[in-house]
C-alpha cells in the first residue's frame, strides 16, 4: 500500500544518511544527463516526493526484465528506488497469491486511482487470450483495466515496448507491445532485453522528481539512454574506422579488442545506454566482454537478421536467391537468345538485293 | 510505431531478393541478347590478332586521348571522380565486402573508413559536377534523355543515403540504413534495363573495338 | 522500278545489327565526348554533328527489336519507330557530315566503334531510299560505266599511251601471272597521272613484274561509301575475276583510302571467301622494297614536309610506321602533325563526302580543321596517300587560300629514286 511519507522521510527511516541521498541525488541528475545545478532541485523534489503506487504487470515474458532489476548492486539506485517506492502488485515478487494478490491490485487501483504507475514487462497475446492469462484474466483485459487509471505505463523490456520474442517470426500468438494497445496514456518504452537496471530506475526517479515523463524518441524510450547508438558510444569505435576488424572470436583481432562487426554486432542500429552505464555493477557489458551487441533494444531484433551475421548481410539467403536467378537468368537468357536469333535470321532472309535501280524511293 | 525497423527488415529481405533476383536474371538476359546477335566471321587476311589488342583497349580505354581531354576535361575529370569515389566506396568498404562474402563466400580487405568516406564525397562530388555538365553543355543536352536522368538518380541516391547513413545524419539509423538499401535495389532493378548495363558491357564494347583494330593492326 | 521503301531499310538494319552494335549501343552513356573527335562538332559547334546521335535510327531499330525493354516499349506504345521523315532528316548527319573517318571510335571512353555504327546505318538508308543523290550517282556510273566519275577504259589506255611516249617507260596491260596487280583510282587517271608514272619508275628499278587489269583497273568502292553491300560486291567481284584471271599473287590497293577498306577489308567478306591472293596498299609495298634495299632515294628535300594520314590507311587500316619511314626517304626534314597516325583528323571528304554536293558547303567549313593542323607544323609541302584527300584538301586550301603544294608519297618517292643504283653508290 502507497504510504502517506514522503520519500525522504522513508530513506532516513532506513538509515540513508542526507549525504548519501545527496550522492543519489547527484547520480541520478548525471544518470538523466541534467547538469550539476539540477542536484538541489532533485534533492528536493525526491524529498517532497510522495511514495508511488507502482503496479507491475507481466505478460508474455520470461522474467528476465525482473531478474534484472533484482540483481542490481548494492546499494544502488536502483535498489533506493525500489525499496521506496510503493511496489503493491508484482507477481514474482509478491507474497500474496491467488485472490488476494487480484485483490492488492485492485485496491491499489482504487485507492491511487489516476496516479498510478503501470509497469508492463511482456507482451500481450492478441491471438488467442487463452495463451496467456493470469487469474483467469486475460493480459488483453488486464492491461485495458489496469491501464485506464494509471498516470502513466512504464513498458519495460522489449517484449512490452515492441513485441519482442513472443512477436518474433512467426508470432505464433499474435503479440503485440503495450503501445499497440493503448493509445491514451502516456507510455514510456524502456527497451531491451533485458533493460539496463539503471534505466528502469532513472525513468522513474525522473518521474518522481518532475512529476513527468522524460524526453522520448520516436520509439517512446528516454532519449537521455537511448539517444545515441552503441557503435557511437562504443570504445571499439576507432578500429571499425580503422578498418580492424575481429573476423573469429579467437582470433587475434580479437584478443586485441578489434570491432567485432564482421561478426554481427548490432551496434550501428542499436540505440542503448550499454556502453555508457554497463552492465553487472559496471563491470562490463557485451561488446566488452568480446560479443557484438544483439540489437536487443530495438524493435523486431529477433527478425533483424543472424546474430552472427553482419549488418549489411541481407536478412534472407542470398547466395541462393543468386543461384536461383542466375538459373533463371540463363533459362530465360537463352530463350531471348534464340528469339533475337529468329528474328535476326528473318531478317536475313527477308533482305531483298539492292541494285543501283533500286536507290530511289519506290512510289 | 516500429516502422523504420520494419522498413529496414523488408529492405534487408523480401526487396532485396526482389532486386537480386531482377538484377541476376536482367544482367544475364541482357548479355545473352547482345552476345547472340553473332558476329559474322572475318575472311579477310588477318594482320594483327583479336584477343589480345582487345584485352589491351580494355584497359587503355579508360585513359582518354591528350588532345580530347583537353577539349573536353570536365567529362573526364568528372568521370574519373565518379567512378573512382563509387569503385572504392562500393567494393573497399567493410560492411559492403561482407555482404559479398556472405553471398559469393570470399571477400578481401576493406579500407579505413575515412578513406572510404573521401572516395564518397569524390563520388558525390562527381556526380553534381557531371549533373551541371550534362545540363550546360550542348552536345550533352542534344543526346541526353529521360534515361540519363533516370541513372543519375538511380546512381546519386545510393551514395549520398549511403553517405547520410555513415554520417549517422539522419535519425532513427534504420530509416536511413533502409532507404540506403532501398535505393540500391532501385538500382539493381533498373540496371540490366538502362544504360547502367555499360559496367558490364563496356567490357564487350571495348573489346570488339580493340579486336576489331586489332586485326586490322591498329592499337585502338 | 525501284525496291527501295521503309520497310526494306528497317529490315537491313536489322540485318546489320550484331553483337558489337548491341554492345555498343548498351555501352553508351551519353558522356558526348564522341563530339569532341568530330571535325564536323568541332568546326560548327553544333551539337547534332555528334557521332553517337547519327546513329539514333540504328538504335532505334536495336532497342525495339532486338531488347526485352524495347519490345515491352513498343508493346505499350512507348517506343518511338523510325519513320521516313526520321530518315530523311538524318540523311545530313549520316552522310554530309560523317566522312566515317572513325575517329570518334578512337577516343570512345566505352569503345564504341560509331564509325562501324555509321557504314551499317547506312545501308538502311540506301534501302529506304535516303541516301543523297550524289553519292547515288557516284554509284551508279561505277556499276554502269566502271568506275564513279564515269571514267573508262579508254581514259586509262590513252593515259598509258601518253606516260609511256613522255617517260619511256612502259606500262603492262592484262600481262598473265605478273606478280603484282596495280589498281587505280579513278581521280589518279584523270587528275594524278603522275602517280601511274612514279610507280612504272620505281617498278622498273625494283624489278618487280607487274601489271594492269583492262576489266580491274578501278580501285575506288562507291558500294562501300553509300552503304550497300550488294553494291560493294559488285564492284570488288571485278577486282577479283580480274586477279584471278591473270594469275596475280598480289592486287595493289592505289593512294586511295576508301578502296584500301573495300579491298583489303571489306573485300573477302563481300564475295564470302578469302582472297587468293594478297591485296596491299601501294605505300606498304614501298615500305617492303625499302626494307628489302630494292629502292634507294637520293637528294632529300631540306623544305619542311609533312604527312597527312589518310583515314581508311593509317586509323582504320594500320598502315601508320611505313609511310614515316618512306618520308624519311624523301626529305631531311619532316615535320609531324599534332594529331597523327591513328588519332589524325580527317581532311573531311571521305566516306563519301566529297561526291555528294549537298555537302559541299560544310565540307569547306570542317576543312578548318585540317588547314590549322597543316599550318600549325609550318610544313612547305603537304604529302599524302589518297588522291581523294589530295583533291579534298588541295580544294580546302584554295578556298582558305593557303599556297602549299600536296603531293602524293608514291610520286615523291619515285622523284628521288635512285635509278641507276651503281652510279648511286659511287656519288655516295
Amino acid at each position: 500500500m502507497a504510504e502517506k511519507n514522503t520519500l525522504g522521510e522513508s530513506l532516513r527511516r532506513h538509515g540513508v544518511s542526507r549525504r548519501g541521498f545527496l550522492k543519489f541525488c547527484t547520480a541520478t541528475a548525471s544518470l538523466m544527463a541534467l547538469p550539476p545545478t539540477m542536484v538541489p532541485a532533485i534533492a528536493e523534489a525526491l524529498e517532497k516526493a510522495k511514495r508511488p503506487s507502482v503496479i507491475w504487470l507481466s505478460f508474455q515474458e520470461c522474467t528476465g526484465c525482473t531478474e534484472s532489476l533484482t540483481r542490481s548492486h548494492s546499494p544502488s539506485v536502483e535498489s533506493l528506488i525500489f525499496d521506496h517506492i510503493s511496489l503493491d502488485y508484482h507477481h514474482t515478487l509478491q507474497a500474496a497469491a491467488g485472490e488476494a494478490a487480484e485483490a492488492a491490485r485492485e485496491a491499489a487501483m482504487h485507492e491511487n486511482k489516476g496516479k498510478y504507475i503501470l509497469v508492463v514487462d511482456g507482451s500481450i497475446p492478441l491471438g488467442d487470450p487463452g495463451y496467456s492469462t493470469i487469474a483467469g484474466i486475460s493480459n488483453l483485459e488486464m492491461l485495458k483495466e489496469t491501464a485506464k487509471d494509471a498516470a502513466a505505463i512504464v513498458a519495460v523490456g522489449t517484449c512490452a515496448a515492441f513485441g519482442g520474442l513472443p512477436q518474433a517470426n512467426p508470432n505464433p500468438t499474435g503479440a503485440v507491445s503495450v503501445s499497440d494497445i493503448i493509445k491514451d496514456k502516456p507510455i514510456i518504452n524502456v527497451s531491451g532485453c533485458p533493460p539496463i537496471p539503471t534505466v528502469i530506475t532513472g525513468v522513474l526517479a525522473h518521474f518522481l522528481t518532475f512529476g513527468s515523463i522524460p524526453d522520448l524518441d520516436q520509439y517512446n524510450r528516454p532519449k537521455v539512454f537511448y539517444g545515441q547508438s552503441i557503435h557511437d558510444r562504443c570504445y571499439r569505435r576507432p578500429f571499425y574506422d580503422k578498418g580492424k576488424f575481429a573476423e573469429t572470436f579467437d582470433d587475434e583481432g580479437a584478443k586485441a579488442g578489434w570491432c567485432l562487426y564482421k561478426l554481427g554486432c548490432k551496434g550501428p542500429m542499436t540505440y542503448n545506454a550499454c556502453a555508457t552505464a554497463k552492465w553487472n555493477q559496471g563491470t562490463s557489458w557485451p561488446v566488452e566482454s568480446g560479443h557484438g551487441c544483439l540489437g536487443c533494444s530495438e524493435p523486431r531484433f529477433w527478425d533483424a537478421g543472424g546474430f552472427y551475421n553482419a549488418l549489411s548481410v541481407p536478412i534472407s539467403d542470398n547466395s541462393q536467391t543468386v543461384a536461383f536467378a542466375a538459373a533463371a537468368g540463363l533459362a530465360l537468357g537463352a530463350a531471348a537468345a534464340g528469339l533475337n536469333y529468329k528474328n535476326k535470321d528473318e531478317a536475313t532472309k527477308a533482305h531483298g538485293t539492292v541494285t543501283i535501280d533500286d536507290l530511289e524511293k519506290s512510289s | 510505431m516500429n516502422e523504420p525497423m520494419d522498413f529496414l527488415i523488408w529492405t534487408r529481405s523480401t526487396a532485396f531478393d526482389v532486386a537480386v533476383t531482377i538484377f541476376v536474371i536482367g544482367v544475364i538476359l541482357r548479355l545473352f541478347e547482345i552476345i547472340s546477335l553473332g558476329r559474322k566471321q572475318n575472311l579477310a587476311e588477318a594482320k594483327g590478332t583479336e584477343f589480345g589488342p582487345g584485352m589491351r583497349t580494355i584497359f587503355s580505354r579508360s585513359v582518354p586521348d591528350l588532345g580530347t581531354f583537353r577539349r573536353q576535361p570536365l567529362t573526364v575529370v568528372t568521370g574519373y571522380m565518379f567512378h573512382i569515389g563509387l569503385f572504392i566506396s562500393l567494393i573497399m568498404f567493410v560492411p559492403h565486402i561482407e555482404l559479398f562474402r556472405a553471398t559469393f563466400g570470399f571477400g578481401w580487405p576493406g579500407l579505413p573508413t575515412p578513406i572510404v568516406d573521401a572516395a564518397a564525397v569524390l563520388a558525390l562530388i562527381g556526380l553534381l559536377a557531371g549533373l551541371w555538365h550534362r545540363i550546360m553543355n550542348p552536345v550533352m543536352q542534344k543526346i541526353t534523355t529521360f534515361e540519363d536522368w533516370l541513372v543519375w538518380t538511380l546512381t546519386f541516391l545510393p551514395i549520398l543515403t549511403g553517405y547520410l547513413a555513415y554520417h549517422r545524419m539522419v535519425d532513427p539509423y534504420p530509416l536511413i540504413l533502409g532507404l540506403h538499401v532501398l535505393s540500391v535495389e532501385a538500382l539493381m532493378i533498373a540496371f540490366p534495363f538502362t544504360k547502367l548495363m555499360h559496367t558490364f558491357t563496356v567490357f564487350l564494347s571495348r573489346w570488339y573495338n580493340g579486336a576489331m583494330n586489332g586485326r586490322r593492326g591498329v592499337e585502338s | 522500278m525501284s525496291e527501295a521503301t521503309l520497310e526494306r531499310g528497317i529490315n537491313a538494319l536489322k540485318e546489320q545489327i550484331d553483337a558489337p552494335v548491341a554492345a555498343f549501343f548498351s555501352s553508351c552513356v551519353s558522356c558526348g565526348m564522341c563530339a569532341e573527335a568530330c571535325l564536323f562538332y568541332t568546326e560548327t559547334g553544333d551539337p547534332k554533328y555528334t557521332p553517337i546521335y547519327k546513329l539514333e535510327p540504328l538504335r532505334r531499330v536495336w532497342e525495339s527489336e532486338y531488347t526485352l525493354i524495347g519490345k515491352i516499349k513498343k508493346a505499350l506504345g512507348l517506343h518511338k519507330p523510325v519513320t521516313d521523315e526520321m530518315l530523311e532528316e538524318w540523311q545530313e548527319l549520316l552522310y554530309d557530315s560523317c566522312t566515317m573517318c572513325a575517329r570518334c571510335s578512337m577516343i570512345c571512353p566505352v569503345g564504341n566503334d560509331i564509325a562501324y555504327m555509321v557504314r551499317k546505318t547506312r545501308e538502311g538508308m540506301v534501302a529506304s531510299g535516303n541516301a543523297p543523290e550524289g553519292v547515288k550517282g557516284a554509284s551508279m556510273r561505277a556499276v554502269t560505266i566502271g568506275s564513279p566519275m564515269g571514267v573508262k577504259l579508254s581514259a586509262l589506255e590513252a593515259q598509258i599511251k601518253h606516260i609511256e611516249a613522255d617517260t619511256g617507260l612502259k606500262i603492262p596491260m592484262d600481262a598473265e601471272g605478273a606478280d603484282y596487280l596495280v589498281l587505280l583510282s579513278s581521280m589518279e587517271i584523270m587528275n594524278f597521272p603522275e602517280y601511274l608514272e612514279g610507280l612504272a619508275k620505281i617498278f622498273k628499278q625494283a624489278g618487280i613484274s607487274w601489271t594492269l587489269c583492262s576489266t580491274a583497273f578501278e580501285a575506288t568502292n562507291s558500294g562501300i561509301q553509300i552503304g550497300s553491300t550488294d553494291i560493294a560486291r559488285i564492284l570488288v567481284q571485278r577486282i577479283v575475276d580480274g586477279a584471278e584471271r591473270l594469275k596475280v599473287k598480289n592486287v595493289i590497293s592505289p593512294e586511295c583510302g576508301h578502296a584500301y577498306t573495300a579491298i583489303r577489308w571489306d573485300g573477302p567478306n563481300l564475295i564470302g571467301r578469302p582472297f587468293t591472293f594478297r591485296v596491299l596498299h601501294i605505300l606498304e609495298l614501298l615500305d617492303e622494297l625499302r626494307a628489302a634495299g630494292k629502292i634507294k632515294t637520293k637528294d632529300l628535300e631540306t623544305d619542311c614536309y609533312t604527312f597527312h594520314d589518310p583515314c581508311s590507311l593509317a586509323r582504320k587500316g594500320g598502315v601508320i610506321e611505313g609511310p614515316r619511314r618512306l618520308m624519311n626517304m624523301v626529305t631531311t626534314n619532316f615535320a609531324e602533325m599534332k594529331d597523327h597516325g591513328k588519332m589524325n583528323w580527317c581532311c573531311g571528304g571521305g566516306g563519301g563526302v566529297s561526291s555528294n554536293e549537298d555537302a559541299e558547303e560544310l565540307r569547306i567549313k570542317v576543312f578548318k580543321k585540317k588547314k590549322d593542323q597543316i599550318e600549325e607544323t609550318g610544313a612547305d609541302v603537304l604529302v599524302t596517300a589518297c588522291a581523294n584527300c589530295r583533291l579534298v584538301i588541295e580544294e580546302g586550301l584554295e578556298e582558305y587560300k593557303v599556297e602549299l603544294p600536296v603531293i602524293g608519297l608514291s610520286e615523291l618517292i619515285a622523284d628521288h629514286l635512285v635509278v641507276d643504283e651503281a652510279q648511286a653508290e659511287e656519288k655516295g
